[in-house]
């Protein structure tokens, strides 16, 4: 469970537009892409050849001074222009509408899971399991997922490009996605609704295991048990979204930096200080608004719940190493 | 008759039209273009409206017991009867009335007065009661919503309240220029522009009566 | 009638009268033309330089020159610019004012001291955007979806007021060009007389009054939810963002079709003069602009794909986003029909023409896919986006911006400008506007989502190329810069009809008089009817 999670290329997998699929719908998606870009390929091209010919045939020249031809118009010319893009559009609505009736409809039986989004992470529960899990999604292979999302400040949307499929995640309603992936691997998810300074780094990895796979993960929860602290410490910094507001190099940016902050006194908004040990940084991960540092926003989310006491401490040896 | 008409002013058509009939349809088709903004600058808020309507109708009956129906009439009534001395207005400067006119345009402004002087008292019951928009709301209520109906109230009759106190600004101009002898059966543009304006304010407030304070 | 005789001495619009008090106070519409088209320029530099900035620092896949919050004020500020002060304003406000009059045989708007109330209004609201940029710029993105919108600590009051500000100035050049067109005509051009432009004009400004009210009210509730609440957008009260959405697309979209529509205008007034003969379909033309304006407000739905809105919704709204689009495709192929036949005269107007029609084929071929439900799933919110209406606007818009600033170069200033150098950046701009924009289809194809600071590093090949891209760019329109001011400078005066042209503002001075015509003109043929003038 310690190994390092490798996600699957978008750039080197997959064709020259898509990267490579994780389920069968992707290709009925990427077929209609491909009719469409054959047909406007077609037409480009003799879009361009007609300019080209035009161009060299219509000069203007000593021996073409003025126009050669009169015509004003053609009704059958303009009816055919008119009305075969008007199939062709038609067709491709009905080839687009289909495919996204059956991606946006779930089988009856699909694994329900719940996604919270907030600034800037993604947070997953599975209720009947009781697991939740930050930055991770763990599904197991060739079953239906449904995924129940909402959004606890702005508008985030979650995005599987290997999937093609996206959603936005609303604060005040429930939006939904489903999806079943045909192999195992891991895959990138995406915030793709501008949401603020760390959109961008408001990234997750679904992984994709097997069924005894994910039967055991779910046993064994997110942390693994035998991996030394200060590695998993590492680890949870990246999985967990704090390198997208905590730097680990000096720099502040929108949180402070972890270095060099472990045994050290800071000042806090309300004029106090406080030292930073093991009881304020587990009660900053728990409730981080109770006493939030001078120069910073308190908008960090609460990780009350969502951690083990385990990993808490893995963040503490990780930070003490800094 | 006609010692109204001893110090009128000649009005001269603007270099770029051919003809003063030209100069009259072409701002009367401007002024009924701008109308037509005005109508989806309202449209817009009455869309927001009935979306809440829909989604909250207990809401807006909660809410509507707070808004005095009695005020509105009267200020329903204040209206109508303006938009009545407006047309009066204009068909006494298109026949070269110009003290009826005068005194038609005094009219509608203190119509318009009396108007805002009743939104007035209005206001103030609500900011004594706290229904205000949300960032200011303290009124005590049962919906949860209920700060967006105050939200909606105040966004929709204050816009409604500037463009009444536009048309007070546009008829004093009237009433100067009517008083210096600028209008007559030749030339009435202005009176009739404003008069349009002054309908089409009228106009939202009868949609706005009955919808927020009779929607029960 | 009595200025008539003293016509041919009395100067151009140019130097009578001089001072600059009577061009601050002009009401002629050529000179509020000239000073909406420096405005305009300057603005689209600023937007350009705003892009140049951005895609400096997207050459690192990591933190480079800018922090996170700046590189999302630059995109706010790259959009904004250009859309509300640019390319919204940009062919109507400078071109169409100017030429609107000339080419109806009218000797100005009907209502010229409005109009020049517009353009102090357009100066006004540009003053806010500027304050905005000074006093901690919004870093909303220029669509200001709510709730960030009405969270965030930057300066987002001052740009949205701006742009209310802004949109009041358009929907009154709307207002002035809608009478202009019915009721300034010159005898005898009767509405099937009229050039394509004006009809384009008429369209354009139909959506301009219609549609820009409904952005004023809600940007103007968006700054009222920002200082008093009005909770309408507001989840924690019971209000929808995605009701922001609604209302603000159900403008913009149609105001995609405020920048584009008077684009396709040009280009019918280019291909026209350029190839010596009567457009081809000019009924057609006509009505297709007029079928665009309508359908163009039916369509507002096709952003919200993704945002939960209902399946039913979503399929009508992608049915209606393909009928817009087989307008479009008829003018395309009216135009290259016009070509058959003509005597095609090569010039750097005329090149734009050519790029225009390749760049909006490929803007609407990948709206095509756009359009298409489940694949706008995947596309949404990605590069694939940012490339398509680049290829419209930029491609579009802006092609026939620059096509139509050249054509009308000469009338507007009476000065020619260097062919050669206009073809050189030409090439450069064409060449450069691909490597940027290609590129950034097969990034979003690849997944790579939009407005993103940072980004996974095997993206980073693209990025690149695509930044190195916008430096070629760049020199196109730094070149463009220089032999423009030089021909102001030292150019050989202009004719009065460089091209050929048979519209009307041909047949008046270059630059023109004061009131446009020493004598009104009189129509009694089509408005391309070259057989007439060639025999």
């Amino acid at each position: 469970m310690a190994k390092e999670v490798v996600i699957e290329s978008l750039m080197k997998s997959g064709s020259f537009w898509f990267p490579e699929g994780a389920t069968s719908i992707t290709n009925r998606v990427d077929g209609l892409f491909y009719f469409i870009l054959a047909g406007s390929i077609i037409l480009f091209v003799g879009i361009c050849a007609t300019l080209v010919y035009f161009l060299y045939k219509y000069r203007r020249t000593e021996a073409n001074p003025v126009a050669t031809s009169n015509i004003t118009h053609s009704t059958i010319l303009e009816l055919v222009w008119t009305i075969i893009p008007l199939i062709l559009c038609l067709f491709i609505f009905w080839w687009g509408y289909k495919d996204y009736l059956s991606m946006s409809t779930p089988p009856g039986n699909a694994l329900e899971i719940r996604v919270i989004g907030k600034k800037w992470l993604w947070q997953f529960e599975y209720p009947k399991e009781g697991v939740k899990t930050l930055g991770e999604l763990v599904v197991p292979v060739n079953r239906p997922i449904r995924l129940v999302m909402g959004s606890e400040d702005v508008i985030h949307s979650f995005f599987l490009p290997n999937f093609r499929i996206k959603r936005d995640v609303l604060p005040n309603r429930y939006t939904r996605l489903w999806f079943e992936a045909e192999r195992t691997g891991n895959f990138q998810i995406f915030c793709s609704e501008y949401c603020g300074d760390a959109h961008s780094a408001m990234l997750a990895t679904l992984r994709v295991v097997t069924e005894a796979e994910y039967k055991e993960w779910l046993k064994g929860g997110s942390g693994a048990s035998d991996e030394p602290l200060p590695e998993l410490g590492k680890r949870l910094y990246t999985k967990n979204a704090c390198n997208t507001c905590h730097s680990i190099d000096g720099s502040p940016s929108v949180g402070p930096t972890w270095k060099g902050m472990y045994g050290h006194n800071v000042s806090l908004v309300d004029g106090t200080s406080v030292l930073v040990d093991d009881a304020y940084i587990k009660e900053s991960i728990e409730k981080p608004n109770a006493k939030v540092v001078k120069g910073f926003q308190p908008i960090m989310p609460a990780y009350a719940g969502v951690m083990r006491e385990r990993e808490i401490l893995a963040l503490i040896e990780y930070m003490k190493s800094l | 008759m006609s010692n109204q008409l001893e110090n009128t002013v000649q009005h001269h058509v603007a270099h770029h039209f051919d003809t003063a009939e030209q100069e009259f349809t072409t701002a009367k088709l401007g002024m009924w273009i701008f109308l037509v903004q005005e109508l989806l600058f309202f449209g817009a808020l009455f869309v927001a409206f009935f979306v809440f309507k829909y989604l909250y109708p207990q809401m807006y009956i909660e809410a509507h017991h707070h808004l005095s129906w009695k005020m509105g009439a009267l200020n329903t009534v204040f209206l109508i009867t303006s938009s009545f001395t407006m047309v009066m207005g204009v068909r006494s400067a298109q026949t070269n009335q110009r003290r009826a006119t005068m005194n038609y345009l005094f009219a509608t402004m203190m119509l318009a007065f009396c108007f805002l002087v009743v939104k007035y008292f209005e206001y103030a019951e609500k900011f004594h009661h706290g229904f205000l928009p949300p960032h200011f709301f303290s009124g005590e209520g049962v919906h949860q919503s209920l700060p967006i109906f105050f939200g909606l109230y105040f966004v929709m009759t204050g816009l409604h309240g500037i463009h009444v106190l536009i048309g007070i600004g546009l008829i004093a101009w009237l009433m100067y220029r009517s008083s210096k002898g600028e209008f007559n059966s030749e030339f009435y543009t202005p009176v009739e522009m404003v008069g349009l304006y002054w309908h089409f304010v009228d106009l939202v407030w009868i949609f706005l009566f009955p919808l927020f304070y009779l929607v029960g | 009638m009595v200025h008539e005789s003293h016509a041919a001495s009395e100067g151009s619009y140019l130097t009578n009268p001089k001072g600059w008090k009577s061009w601050l106070f002009t009401v002629d519409h050529k000179r509020i033309g000239i000073m909406y088209l420096l405005f305009i320029v300057i603005s689209f530099a600023l937007g350009g330089f705003f892009a140049l900035a951005l895609r400096l620092q997207l050459l690192s896949p990591v933190k480079f020159l800018f922090t996170a919050k700046q590189y999302n004020q630059l995109f706010t500020l790259h959009g904004a610019i250009m859309v509300f002060l640019f390319i919204v304003p940009s062919i109507p406000a400078s071109l169409g004012n100017f030429m609107l009059p000339l080419m109806l045989g009218a000797k100005d708007v009907a209502f010229p001291k409005l109009n020049l109330a517009s353009f102090y209004i357009y100066v006004f609201g540009a003053i806010f955007c500027v304050f905005s940029m000074i006093s901690g710029a919004a870093d909303t993105g220029w669509t200001f979806y709510t709730p960030y919108s009405t969270t965030t600590d930057t300066s987002v009051i001052s740009m949205t007021l701006g742009a209310f500000i802004l949109g009041f100035s358009s929907i009154l050049t709307g207002v002035n060009f809608i009478a202009t067109i019915h009721k300034m005509r010159a005898k005898g051009m009767n509405w099937f007389r009229m050039p394509l432009f004006a009809w384009s004009l008429y369209a354009t400004a139909i959506i301009q009054v219609l549609a820009t009210p409904v952005l004023a009210i809600t940007l103007l509730l968006l700054i009222l939810e920002r200082t008093m609440g009005v909770g309408i957008f507001d989840s924690k009260l019971g209000g929808d963002p995605v009701l922001f959405q609604h209302f603000f697309w159900f403008y913009s979209h149609p105001a995609v079709y405020i920048m584009i529509l008077p684009a396709m205008g040009v280009m019918s007034e280019l291909v026209t003069t350029f190839c010596r003969k009567n457009v081809f379909g000019y009924t057609t033309m006509a009505y297709s602009s007029i079928a665009i304006a309508i359908i163009s407000f039916l369509v507002w739905g096709h952003h919200l794909f993704v945002s939960g809105q209902s399946d039913n919704a979503a399929a009508i709204f992608s049915i209606l986003t393909f009928l817009v689009g087989i307008p479009s495709a008829i003018k395309v192929f009216n135009w290259l029909a016009t070509m058959y036949g003509g005597s095609i005269n090569l010039k750097t107007p005329f090149l734009y023409f050519l790029s225009f029609i390749v760049l909006f084929c490929v803007g609407g071929f990948t709206g095509i896919m756009l359009g298409a439900l489940s694949l706008d799933v995947y596309f949404h919110g990605t590069y694939f986006v940012v490339a398509h209406f680049h290829y419209v606007m930029m491609g579009g818009t802006v092609m026939a911006f620059i096509g139509g600033l050249h054509y009308w170069w000469p009338k507007m200033f009476g000065k020619m400008y260097s062919e050669f150098w206009g073809r050189v950046a030409c090439f450069f701009i064409f060449a450069g506007f691909n490597m940027v924009f290609f590129t950034q289809f097969i990034l979003g194809a690849k997944g790579m989502p939009r407005r993103y600071f940072n980004y996974l590093d095997q993206f980073q090949s693209l990025h690149a190329f695509s930044t190195v891209g916008t430096w070629v760019l760049g020199l196109g329109f730094l070149i463009m810069a220089f032999y423009l001011i030089d021909s102001l400078i030292n150019g050989p005066p202009a004719p009065a009809n460089p091209w050929g042209g048979m519209t009307l503002e041909w047949q008046t001075q270059s630059p023109p008089i004061m009131h446009n015509f020493e004598s009104a003109p009189v129509v009694d043929h089509d408005p391309y009817d070259y057989k007439r003038m060639d025999g």
